[in-house]
C-alpha cells in the first residue's frame, strides 16, 4: 500500500541514527499485543522521518499503553503521568518548551472515559501532539472490564454482551478541533507506517485511534476489537503514501483518482481513494462518514480528516523565540524601575 | 421628616461626649451589585490621604446582585487591622437588612441612613443622621438613572462631614478612583459635595472624628491577591494556569494585567503563557507538566479546586516535580461560603493525596508577605524540586490593607539543582533521583538528559522498581527532602520572651492575635507569640513549646488544624501543652474574641 516508502529501511536515517538508536526497553505487555506492534511503528516512523529522540517528548497516563512509552525510545523524555490526565501534563510542557516533539500514547479507558475531559479540551485547543490512542475496548490491567469504545453488542471474554453505545473517538476528535485524524490496525504494518509519518510532519493535534487487540481479554469470538474481526471488517478508506519533505517524489498517480495534502513542513501526503467520494479535507462529510459507518457496524480505517492550515495552541500564545523554560533572569523579572512605579501606584 | 436636625435632637438624648479621634469600625450595610465598591474605597482611601491607618473588608454574598453587603472599615491610630467586633458607625442603605444592622450597632454609636427607612425610633442608645440620599443625589444634577450609584457617594459626602475628613482628601480620592472618566468624575465630585454640604445642617452628636496623623506616608493599600500576583511577576513566573474560583480569580486577573504590562516585549512576543484550563484537574496538570519542562509554573485556587488537584499534588510531591500552587482558601467543607474567609485548608493540604505524601506549605499573614512569600514559594519549589501550596485567604487576598510597600527582590533566582549540558557532558551519567549531595536533593534536567518521569514506584535510575529496598529507600529520602525544608522555608516571626504562656498564629490570624495580646496584657496576661510561617516546622516551633506551659494555637476553622498539625510534630510531653482557639463563622476573626476566649481558659 505504502508505494513511495523504501522496501528497504537503511541502516541510519538522514541524522546518521540506526533503528536501534530509536528502540527502548524490552516490553513487559503480553506477548502478541497489539500495543507492541504499535510502539515498534512508533519508533519506526520517527527513525525513518529523522527526528532526534533528544528532541521527542513522550507523554501517557495509565493503562497498558500508557505504559509501552517505556517500550520505544529510551533516549527521550518522557512523563508517565496520572489517569487520563496526560493532555494537561503534555500542555505544559509543550508550553514550557516549544521544541519539543510530543508523542502521547493513551488507551480507550484512559481516553474515552477518566481522561474524556482533557481530551475533550486538548481536541479544542490544536496542541501539537501525535495522540496515539491504542483502542482494544478493554481495560487490560484491571483484567478484562469492557470500556467506553467497546462496540454494542461485542461480548466480554465471559460471553457478556455490551449494551452500551460506543464513543467514536475519531467522529469526536474531529467534532472538537483536532487537525488530523485517522484510524488503523495494530495488525496493518504498512498503513500504520504511512500514517505515522505523516502524523509526525502535521502541526497540530492527530489523532490516531488505532485498534489494537488485546490478546490475554478481548482477542475472543463475538469481540469487535479482535485481530480476527479487524482482519475480516478493516475497510481503508485510501491507499496511503507519504513523501517527506527530504525526499524526492518518484510515484505518478492518475489523475481524480487520488487526494494530495501537502504538510506543514513540505511533505506530501498522497490518498488514492477507495472511496470515491470521499475527501478528508470535508470535515462535515468526515463526521458523517463516521456516523454512517457506526449505523453500519463498518470498520473503516484511514484519514478521516486533515487540516494544515489551522492555527495550533502554541502559535495563538504568541511567545518569544526559545523555550520559556529556559530564559534568563533579565528576561523574567522585571527591573526596579517597574517595581517602584508599581510601588508608587499603590501609594 | 425634613429636618434631619429635628429628627436627631429629638431621638438622641445622649449627650456629646468626649471625642473619638482616629479609632472606629465604620459598617456600610449596601446592596451586592448598587455599585458601593468604588464610594467605599474613595471612603477608605481619603482616611488613608489623611495619614491615618485604615483597612477595609468586604463581607460579601455569593451572588452576582440583589443581596445584602457589608463593608467595614476600620481606622485604628495604633495600626490595628483586624476586624473589629463592635460597630462604632452605621450606613444602613439597605433596606432589608437595616433593622437587623441597626441592632449590631455599638450602644453609643451612630448611624447615618437613608432617610425613607424612618429608623429612628428602632433604638434610644445611639444617634441618628437621617439623610435623603436621592435628595442629595437630585440637587447635584445627578439623573434618575445613575441615582442608584450616586448614592454611594452621597454618603460619603456625608460622612465626610461628620467625621471631619478633609474635603480635599476626599475630592484627591474620587480623582484616583474616576481618573479615566470623566463624566463619572464629574458626577461623583458633584454628589460627594452635595452629602458634603446636607451634612452641614446635621448636628453632630457622636464622638467620632478623624484627625490628620502621619502614619501612612510609607505605606501602600493594597490586597494579598494583587500582592501576590506581582510576587509571582517579580519572581518571574513563566506558565500561570488556572480555573476560576473565588476567591483566587482575583489573583491571577490581576496577574494578567501586570505580565500584559510588564513581560510583552516590543516586538508583541510574550515571555509567560497564561492558560485558562478546563477545570482544576488541568490547570495543575498543566503546571505539572510546566514545571517539568522547566518553567516557573503555577496556578491559583481555593479549598473545591485543592480538593480537586490532589491526585496531581501526589505525582508532583513522588516525581519530584516543582510546581507553585496558590490557595486562597474560603470557607468549606464542599462549596461552603464561597465569599467567605476560612484557614480551613490546613491538614488537608498538608498531606494532599493518598500514600504518604507531604507538601510544603507557606502562610503569608500580611499583604506584604503575599508578595515575598509568592517569590519564595517559587525559589522553594524549585529548590525542593516538590509544589509548593501558598495558603493565603479570602480576608488578606480581597481586602484592602494599609502596609507597608514590599521590598525588591534582591535575591536572585533560584532555580535549583539543574544540570547543564555541559554539566552532563563532564559528568557522563545522570541518575534523576540519586542524593549526590547528601541532602537528599536529586539533580534533574530541563529535560536535557532522558529519563522517565513516573508517578510508579522507581529506582534512582527513574526506572520502573517493585523491589521493596528501592522503594523504602526513595520514601525514605523524600521524607528526609522535606525535613530539610524546615531550614529553607520562611522562619516563623517570634515576639516577646520569657511568659508563661505562649500564642501560636498563622496567615491573616496574625491581625487578631497582635491585637489580642495586647487587650490581654491589659487583663494581665503577659503573652509570647509564634507566627508559623511554613509548614514543615522550623525548629523554632518545637523551641516554642519547650519555653511555654501553654501554647494557645489560634486559627480559623472549627478542628484547630494547625494545633493538630503542630501535634503531630511535638514529641507527647510537648504535644500536651497545645490549647486550641479555633472558630469559623466566615466573618474575619478578631481581636476580643480571641483575648475573651483565651483569658476564659486561663482562669480554668
Amino acid at each position: 500500500m505504502d508505494r513511495s516508502s523504501p522496501l528497504v529501511i537503511p541502516s541510519v536515517n538522514r541524522i546518521g541514527l540506526a533503528a536501534a538508536d530509536y528502540r527502548g526497553l524490552k516490553s513487559t505487555l503480553c506477548a502478541g499485543c497489539g500495543h507492541n506492534s504499535v510502539s515498534e511503528r512508533i519508533a519506526d516512523a520517527l527513525h525513518e522521518m529523522g527526528v532526534p529522540p533528544e528532541r521527542v517528548a513522550k507523554f501517557s497516563g495509565i493503562g497498558c499503553s500508557s505504559k509501552s512509552l517505556a517500550y520505544f525510545l529510551s533516549r527521550s523524555h518522557a512523563f508517565n503521568a496520572v489517569h487520563g490526565r496526560m493532555p494537561s501534563v503534555a500542555t505544559g510542557a509543550l508550553i514550557a518548551n516549544r521544541s519539543l516533539v510530543a508523542v502521547g500514547v493513551s488507551g480507550d479507558g484512559d481516553t474515552a472515559s477518566i481522561g474524556i475531559g482533557q481530551f475533550v479540551h486538548l481536541m479544542r485547543r490544536n496542541l501539537p501532539i501525535l495522540y496515539i490512542v491504542e483502542d482494544n475496548g478493554v481495560y487490560g490491567l484491571t483484567k478484562g472490564q469492557m470500556s467506553a469504545t467497546a462496540d454494542t453488542g461485542s461480548r466480554s471474554k465471559a460471553g457478556i454482551p455490551n449494551e452500551l453505545p460506543p464513543i467514536d473517538i475519531c467522529a469526536l476528535a474531529i467534532q472538537l478541533g483536532a487537525t488530523f485524524v485517522a484510524r488503523s490496525f495494530s495488525g496493518d504494518k504498512s498503513q500504520l507506517s504511512a500514517l505515522l509519518r505523516a502524523a509526525i510532519a502535521h502541526r497540530g493535534t492527530v489523532v490516531l485511534h488505532v485498534i489494537s487487540p488485546c490478546v490475554t481479554f478481548n482477542d475472543h469470538e463475538g469481540s469487535t476489537k479482535s485481530y480476527a474481526y479487524m482482519k475480516d471488517h478493516d475497510e481503508p478508506l485510501q491507499e496511503l503514501s507519504f513523501v517527506p519533505a527530504f525526499k524526492e517524489i518518484a510515484v505518478e498517480y492518475s489523475a481524480g483518482t487520488s487526494v494530495e495534502v501537502t504538510m506543514h513542513d513540505g511533505s506530501l501526503l498522497r490518498l488514492r481513494k477507495l472511496e470515491e467520494e470521499y475527501d478528508p479535507r470535508d470535515k462535515i462529510g468526515a463526521v458523517s462518514r463516521l456516523l454512517k459507518a457506526q449505523a453500519l457496524g463498518e470498520m473503516i480505517t484511514g484519514i478521516f480528516f486533515i487540516d494544515t492550515e489551522a492555527t495550533t495552541f502554541l502559535d495563538r500564545l504568541n511567545l518569544v523565540d526559545g523555550p520559556l523554560a529556559t530564559l534568563p533572569e533579565e528576561a523574567v523579572r522585571p527591573s526596579r524601575v517597574v517595581f517602584d512605579e508599581i510601588m508608587d501606584s499603590l501609594r | 421628616m425634613d429636618d434631619p436636625v429635628v429628627a436627631a435632637s429629638d431621638l438622641c438624648a445622649s449627650p456629646r461626649r468626649d471625642s473619638v479621634v482616629n479609632d472606629m469600625a465604620i459598617e456600610v450595610a449596601t446592596v451586592n451589585g448598587s455599585g458601593s465598591q468604588s464610594a467605599n474605597t474613595v471612603l477608605l482611601r481619603s482616611i488613608f490621604q489623611m495619614g491615618v491607618p485604615v483597612s477595609g473588608k468586604n463581607l460579601f454574598p455569593s451572588n452576582i446582585a440583589g443581596l445584602p453587603t457589608w463593608f467595614l472599615i476600620r481606622a485604628s491610630k495604633d495600626g490595628y487591622v483586624a476586624r473589629k467586633k463592635e460597630v462604632d458607625l452605621l450606613v444602613a442603605v439597605n433596606p432589608e437588612t437595616a433593622r437587623e444592622d441597626l441592632a449590631q450597632l455599638k450602644a453609643g454609636g451612630a448611624a447615618v441612613y437613608d432617610e425613607p427607612f424612618g429608623l429612628a425610633h428602632v433604638r434610644s442608645d445611639v444617634t441618628f443622621y437621617p439623610v435623603p440620599l436621592d435628595k442629595v443625589v437630585a440637587r447635584a444634577g445627578g439623573g434618575v438613572k445613575l441615582r442608584m450609584l450616586l448614592r454611594n457617594i452621597a454618603y460619603v459626602g456625608v460622612l465626610a462631614r461628620l467625621l471631619e475628613l478633609d474635603m480635599s482628601e476626599v475630592e484627591r480620592a474620587i480623582h484616583r478612583q474616576f481618573d479615566k472618566k470623566a463624566r463619572a468624575l464629574e458626577l461623583n465630585l458633584a454628589v460627594a459635595r452635595s452629602g458634603f454640604e446636607y451634612a452641614a445642617a446635621l448636628a453632630k452628636r457622636d464622638p467620632y472624628l478623624i484627625r490628620r496623623m502621619d502614619a501612612t506616608r510609607a505605606k501602600i493599600v493594597a490586597d494579598g491577591n494583587s500582592a501576590a500576583a506581582l510576587g509571582a511577576l517579580f519572581a518571574g513566573v513563566t506558565v500561570v494556569t488556572w480555573y476560576p474560583i473565588t476567591p483566587s480569580s482575583s489573583l491571577v486577573e490581576a496577574l494578567i494585567r501586570y505580565l500584559k504590562k510588564y513581560r510583552v516585549r516590543p516586538d508583541g512576543k510574550a515571555t509567560y503563557a497564561v492558560i485558562q484550563a478546563e477545570d482544576e484537574l488541568a490547570a495543575v496538570g498543566i503546571a505539572i507538566g510546566a514545571g517539568w519542562a522547566g518553567a516557573r509554573a503555577m496556578t491559583a485556587t481555593s479549598g473545591p479546586g485543592v480538593s480537586l488537584m490532589a491526585e496531581f499534588a501526589g505525582l508532583g510531591y513522588f516525581a519530584e516535580v516543582p510546581a507553585v500552587v496558590f490557595d486562597v482558601q474560603r470557607v468549606g467543607p464542599s462549596t461552603g461560603l464561597p465569599t467567605r474567609t476560612s484557614q480551613g485548608d490546613v491538614l488537608s493540604t498538608a498531606f494532599l493525596s493518598h500514600g504518604d505524601t507531604q507538601h510544603v506549605l507557606l502562610f503569608p499573614g500580611t499583604v506584604e508577605e503575599c508578595f515575598t512569600m509568592a517569590i519564595d514559594a517559587f525559589d522553594l519549589a524549585e529548590t525542593l524540586q516538590t509544589p509548593v501550596f501558598v495558603m493565603s485567604d479570602l480576608d488578606l487576598g480581597m481586602n484592602s490593607w494599609t502596609c507597608d510597600p514590599f521590598p525588591y527582590p534582591e535575591r536572585p533566582i533560584r532555580r535549583g539543582k539543574v544540570l547543564s549540558k555541559e554539566d552532563l557532558d563532564r559528568l557522563g551519567a545522570f541518575a534523576r533521583y540519586r542524593d549526590v549531595d547528601g541532602d537528599a536533593i536529586p539533580y534533574r534536567t530541563h529535560p536535557l538528559a532522558a529519563y522517565f518521569t513516573r508517578g510508579t514506584g522507581h529506582d534512582e535510575q527513574a526506572c520502573y522498581s517493585e523491589r521493596p529496598g528501592d522503594f523504602e529507600r526513595n520514601m525514605e529520602r523524600l521524607q528526609r527532602k522535606m525535613d530539610g525544608a524546615r531550614s529553607v522555608a520562611p522562619s516563623p516571626v517570634v515576639e516577646g520572651r520569657g511568659a508563661r504562656v505562649g500564642i501560636m498564629a498563622y496567615g491573616s490570624s496574625h491581625h487578631a492575635v497582635a491585637e489580642a495580646r495586647d487587650e490581654l496584657r491589659e487583663l494581665g496576661i503577659e503573652t509570647d507569640y509564634l507566627r508559623v510561617r511554613a509548614y514543615p516546622f522550623a525548629r523554632q516551633v518545637h523551641a516554642f513549646f519547650e519555653e511555654h506551659e501553654r501554647v494557645y494555637v489560634v486559627e480559623q476553622n472549627r478542628d484547630g488544624q494547625m494545633a493538630s498539625l503542630v501535634k503531630l510534630d511535638l514529641a507527647a510531653e510537648l504535644a500536651a501543652r497545645v490549647r486550641s482557639i479555633a472558630h469559623i463563622t466566615g466573618v474575619p476573626l478578631d481581636a476580643g474574641s480571641v483575648a475573651e476566649e483565651l483569658a476564659m481558659m486561663e482562669k480554668q
